[in-house]
């Protein structure tokens, strides 16, 4: 035990939580369960359908005549009304919480309608024209550097709007002097943790005092605030965020909202009305955040016993289309460790910020860590691999070797505790290391494919807030002034009952902080944790002021908790002196327990808790001299070790450094690619842990989330910008099917540098679990350039090859491919009651087809056989209005016609086209048909089960309106539900 | 099922948590909506309104249903459960609610409504269910915090205890 253990009588005990009562009744309020005022307004947000566009003209006419409809802006009126925000780099990239004049990715926010409610605005999305003219856009992260690809800021010149350049130690003469060079080139794609609550905004502009008084599940409260004052032309005070006590889960994400409080606070102002906005799923999915992927070309020098000499390491960070604060944050987020838990001193690093037509890149847990872990901990697998031996030796051989702690790391984080070794040895005997090769030599043994993967991971806590300053060169921030450290505030109160209150600066959004500053504050007080009221919520016009503030990058544990204990010990202070007077004793020998105060050699002799309360507040008189009235105490805590970049690029980008080791074996079906996790071991030193309980929680989720990325999540983009996961079908989250639950190790080595000894343990198995599985699928297969998600099918192609074109006599005969797109194909067959002839007549026929059409507003002939028609159509969470154009050609009357067609509106663009064909059957007529349908935009983020269904349905509803016009009449009710696209196949 | 037409109102009654409720809503109106909005209801949640995440999940008829792909209408004449109806007594947890606590079963707690719906439900009909069963049931909710080892703990817990207290009191 070191002299920093925090453990107390609650304090490091697994204890249950104080938040979970309410949570489980289902009386937690969220943000949108909060009461709003009467007569608050509704908003929804109309989006684009393009990667990358002009905007020639939005005409918003038809919109305001809607009943109950009662605002409407676009970005014009941002304009008006704000500021763009501030950047980080000081480039033309002007960004406001609207498009302006240009949409840089599907989903881009346009305009937004307000109205006595959410139905009916969405249903008025409907009414606003927007004519875009479409331009070439870019996805790839590397298609973004060519010197030929168009630009998303034309105005910087170039997609790359920063590239920065860093040397450590010698790198050249560790690479002259390599035995060998193991290259990798790592492409980690695009994923969130996508918590299940989406953003909440309500906005109240209060305009005598100027004043926007927002709610809402913002993470701040103070990060990015300043950008949003700015942005709105208003002093701090003046814009008030408030947050509730419960959120729905954040994991970084919930700081991205920011544009979205500002477009909520300018519609209040504009309306003289409360505004309250609600995310949907599809808008989550689709333009909320993603963490950046990210393309990295790794090399290590390495001797031929596995000892690295060096690193190089060239980054192309993905940000998409705008690069909204504190973006590129990720990319410097883990600088002072990029060397990991390895001992290597010399290294370089190539930063390059790229900017792509997809949806701006935010913060998402582990920012930056999983990235970078990715490609060392392959690159260290590869490195084994090339040599011959095994990879936790050469892990081993390189390890910050023992006993050097504090270390100074090449890049500049100093890890000022562990012992890695041990870490490592006490995981392979207590996870059961050994076995597990068994294992898998007896799997081999058998033929089956399985491997074991190994990844260990300096895990970071508590962001050095200057770490950001170090994409500036050494003489920009010596102009621009020095930038660090990270403060924390908590607050304890007493009332003159001994009442005991807390408030605090972490915002959580599940990790049970209340819980752990109950326990802080109960042992420090001698009560019980269920005696402490914590309050969670924030205010900014009423909280102290600290940038740092706010949940993110694990600091809880290393700050807040700690700033909690100083306030509470103030407290505790207080009393003790106000209770010796009366005890006569001196204050150091009172103790506090079961509510009682009392010397320490004479236990009898106690003062209730309560009592020594009510005499500070009610007879100052009798408080000791100089002692200054009331109990209400703030602790505030600043770490002195989070200093500046220096001048040499080194920078120790956070408080403290935890340790993670993580072995697993997993087993490759043969037949369908699919990667089951056999056993996975996970072993954490995270120095004190304040609540084991909740300690394990965090690993059980980080690990939860690390399992998605690697064999499931991602955000899927087609080569022409369309976005193909905007539901949850679509984007896969794994199941309690798909989680294992991993055995959890721990040691313990303190933190010298917090006083309860902790540092986080929030993020480590994000970082380390996506590689672990990737080692291990590496080691079942041999391959060496693994892609995640490793999704079967991925999976499947790389241990049988790519599938193989199907045997001539299953080949559809049907139509020629099509590119881009999500692309649905189709066939199938109806018999009609009337000859061929009446049936070709009703599909020739502009009235008759305009009725057999669901969903046709309108259809007219613009040439022969040339047809335009305005249709709606919704599938799932989205709906729209289309413009319709169909051409009819190849026709051989009554037998057979070629139907091609496209359409445009808000949902995005189809083509397609579809052949039919007319049979007489029995006195009737089989009409077959097979259709081939490209969707790009939000219809095709909604994806292929929900499209294909729909799809099906649209074609029922065809025929069957088909057989009734046949007949002579029209199907009784407007159908609605409509898939155009589909139709349009049909039609055919 | 009465043809309705898309604008106007249509009034309902039905039971919820024990107690009748009668309300004119809108027919186009989701069950969830009308739940949260309207009644103001705190103990479901909607994380996607696709019919994927579970958040909604209540009980029909005593069976689990996804409240966003339901409509506020069909709701007519039948009976509805959300987790108020768990309580044993005013306030209290019933002892599936407590043991998600002692379990960690939770984090931000958005999913947990709609997994204790499905859980309790799962429960009546499958008194003794193996790990992969309990897992199995719950792959139709989705739990972006805990990993959902927590829960599984919870309900397994929770069967054994049913079970073990069923034994002692025969
Ligand atoms: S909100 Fe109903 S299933 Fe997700
Ligand atoms: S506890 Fe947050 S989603 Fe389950």
């Amino acid at each position: 035990m070191s002299a920093h253990a925090g453990a107390g009588k609650y304090l490091g005990r697994p204890m249950e939580r104080v938040e979970d009562a309410t949570l489980l009744a289902g009386r937690a309020l969220f943000c949108d369960d909060q009461p709003t005022r009467p007569g608050t307004m509704h908003a929804a947000i109309l989006r684009s359908p393009h990667p990358h566009a002009k905007i020639l003209a939005i005409d918003t006419q038809a919109v305001l005549k809607r009943k109950g409809v009662k605002a409407v802006l676009t970005g014009k009126d941002i304009q008006a009304e704000t500021d763009p925000f501030l950047i980080v780099l000081r480039k033309p990239m002007d960004q406001w919480a609207l498009a302006v004049d240009r949409v840089r990715f599907v989903g881009e926010a346009v305009a937004v309608v307000v109205a006595e409610d959410r139905y009916i605005a969405e249903d008025a999305l409907d009414d606003i024209l927007v004519s875009y003219e479409p331009l070439p856009a870019v996805i790839g992260t590397m298609d973004a550097t060519k010197p030929d690809a168009p630009l998303v800021h034309p105005l910087v010149g170039s997609n790359i709007p920063s590239t920065r350049h860093f040397t450590y130690g010698d790198p050249d003469k560790a690479f002259a002097e390599a035995d060998k060079i193991v290259e990798l080139t790592i492409d980690y794609p695009r994923n969130s943790q996508t918590p299940l609550e989406g953003y909440v905004v309500v906005a109240d502009y209060r305009p005598d005092e100027k004043v926007f008084d927002v709610l809402s599940n913002f993470q701040g409260p103070f990060t990015v605030h300043p950008v949003m004052s700015k942005a709105l032309r208003c002093k701090g005070p003046q814009l008030r965020l408030r947050s509730p006590a419960y959120s729905g889960g954040g994991f970084g994400t919930k700081q991205a909202m920011f544009p979205y409080i500002v477009l909520m606070c300018v519609a209040s102002k504009k309306l003289g009305a409360p505004v309250k906005w609600v995310e949907d799923r599809w808008e989550h999915l689709t333009a909320a955040i993603a963490a950046p992927n990210r393309v990295i070309k790794a090399q290590a020098a390495v001797k031929k016993d596995g000892l690295v000499l060096g690193l190089r390491y060239e980054q192309f960070d993905d940000y998409g289309a705008y690069l909204r604060p504190p973006m590129p944050g990720p990319l410097y987020r883990q600088h002072g460790i990029m060397t990991g838990a390895y001992d290597v001193k010399n290294m370089t690093i190539t930063n390059h910020v790229v900017m792509t037509n997809k949806t701006p890149s935010g913060m998402v847990r582990g920012f930056g860590g999983p990235q970078i872990y990715y490609s060392l901990e392959r690159l260290m697998q590869r490195v084994a691999v090339e040599l011959g031996l095994d990879p936790l030796d050469v892990m081993r051989r390189n390890l910050v070797p023992r006993g050097s702690f504090p270390y100074r790391a090449a890049a500049g984080a100093l890890i000022e505790s562990g012992d890695f070794q041990t870490a490592i040895a006490n995981a392979a005997e207590e996870g059961g290391l050994a076995d597990l090769k068994r294992r898998r030599d007896e799997a081999r043994k058998q033929g089956r494919l399985y491997g074991i993967g190994y990844a260990a991971v300096v895990e970071p806590a508590q962001s050095n807030m200057g770490y950001l300053s170090t994409i500036n060169t050494v003489e920009e921030r010596h102009k621009a002034g020095p930038k660090g450290g990270n403060v924390a505030y908590t607050t304890v109160s007493v009332d003159a009952l001994g009442g005991v209150s807390v408030t605090a600066d972490s915002l959580p959004q599940g990790q049970g902080h209340a819980t752990i500053l109950a326990q802080i504050v109960a042992d420090e007080l001698g009560l019980h944790p269920h005696e402490i009221t914590c309050n969670m919520e924030r205010d900014t016009q009423r909280d102290p002021w600290s940038i740092a503030t706010g949940n993110y990058s694990s600091r809880f544990s290393s700050s807040t908790a700690v700033s909690g204990q100083i306030a509470a010990r103030k407290i505790r202070d207080k009393l003790a002196r106000i209770a010796a007077q009366n005890l006569n004793v001196t204050p150091d020998k009172i103790e506090f327990a079961n509510g009682k105060i009392f010397a320490r050699d004479n236990p009898d002799d106690s003062i209730r808790f309560s009592r020594v309360a009510g005499t500070a507040h009610w007879s100052p008189s009798e408080l000791p001299d100089g002692m200054p009235p009331g109990l209400s105490e703030i602790g505030v805590w600043s770490p002195p070790e989070l200093e500046p970049p220096n001048d040499a690029d080194q920078i120790n980008t956070s408080l403290t450094y935890g340790f993670v080791f993580d072995f697993c074996g997993v087993e490759i079906d043969r037949d369908t690619g699919q990667v089951k996790i056999d056993k996975y071991v996970t072993m954490h030193d995270s120095g004190k842990l304040l609540n084991p309980l909740l300690a394990d929680g965090q690993v059980y989720g980080a690990f939860g989330w690390g399992v998605g990325c690697a064999l499931h999540e991602e955000f899927a983009y087609d080569k022409d910008g369309s976005f193909l996961s905007g539901t949850f079908a679509d984007y896969l989250c794994p199941t309690a099917c798909e989680v294992p639950e991993p055995i959890i190790l721990h040691m313990e080595s303190p933190s010298p540098l917090t006083p309860l000894g902790a540092k986080g343990i929030g993020e480590g198995n994000c970082m380390s679990t996506p590689v672990c599985l990737a080692n291990a699928v590496a080691d079942a297969t041999g391959a060496k350039d693994l892609r995640l998600p490793l999704s079967p099918s991925k999976v499947a192609a790389l241990i049988q090859g790519d599938e193989p074109p199907p045997p001539a006599g299953q080949a559809k005969a049907a139509l020629p491919p099509m590119a881009g797109g999500r692309g649905l194909v189709g066939e199938g067959s109806t018999l009609v009651p009337a000859a061929p002839e009446a049936v070709w007549q009703t599909l020739i026929d502009p009235k008759s087809l305009a009725k057999v059409i669901p969903g046709c507003h309108s259809l007219d002939l613009v040439g022969p056989n040339r047809y335009r028609a305005v249709v709606s159509l919704g599938v799932g969470a989205v709906r729209g209005r289309f413009e319709a154009s169909v051409a009819l050609s190849d026709l051989e009357p009554p037998k057979s016609a070629l139907l091609s067609g496209d359409l445009l509106g808000p949902l995005g663009t189809a083509a397609g086209q579809g052949k039919v064909t007319l049979v007489p059957e029995g006195g009737g007529t089989r009409v077959s048909y097979a259709y081939q349908v490209v969707v790009t935009g939000k219809a095709a983020s909604i994806g292929g089960r929900l499209l294909d269904g729909a799809t099906r349905l649209v074609v029922n509803q065809f025929f069957k309106r088909l057989v009734a016009q046949t007949q002579g009449g029209a199907p009784g009710g407007a159908l609605f539900w409509d898939g155009i696209k589909r139709m349009l196949g049909i039609g055919s | 099922m009465p043809e309705l037409k898309t604008i106007g109102r249509k009034s309902i009654s039905f039971v919820l948590n024990g107690k009748p409720v009668v309300a004119e809503v809108e027919p186009r109106m989701l069950l969830s909506d009308f739940l949260r909005q309207e009644l103001g209801r705190t103990d479901i949640h909607v994380g996607c309104e696709h019919g994927v995440c579970g958040a909604c999940t209540i009980r029909f008829d005593g069976r689990p249903a996804r409240s966003c792909l339901m409509f506020a209408v069909q709701a007519d004449g039948h009976r509805v459960d959300t987790v108020e109806s768990l309580a044993t007594q005013e306030g209290a947890l019933n002892d599936l609610q407590r043991a998600f606590r002692t379990h960690h079963g939770l984090q931000c707690g958005y999913c947990t409504p709609g997994i204790l719906m499905s859980a309790e439900a799962y429960l009546e009909g499958h008194p003794d269910p193996s790990e992969a069963e309990v897992r199995e049931m719950l792959s139709g909710h989705l739990c972006r915090c805990t990993g959902y080892v927590g829960m599984v703990r919870a309900i397994l817990a929770t069967a054994k205890a049913r079970k073990d207290g069923k034994a002692a009191a025969e």
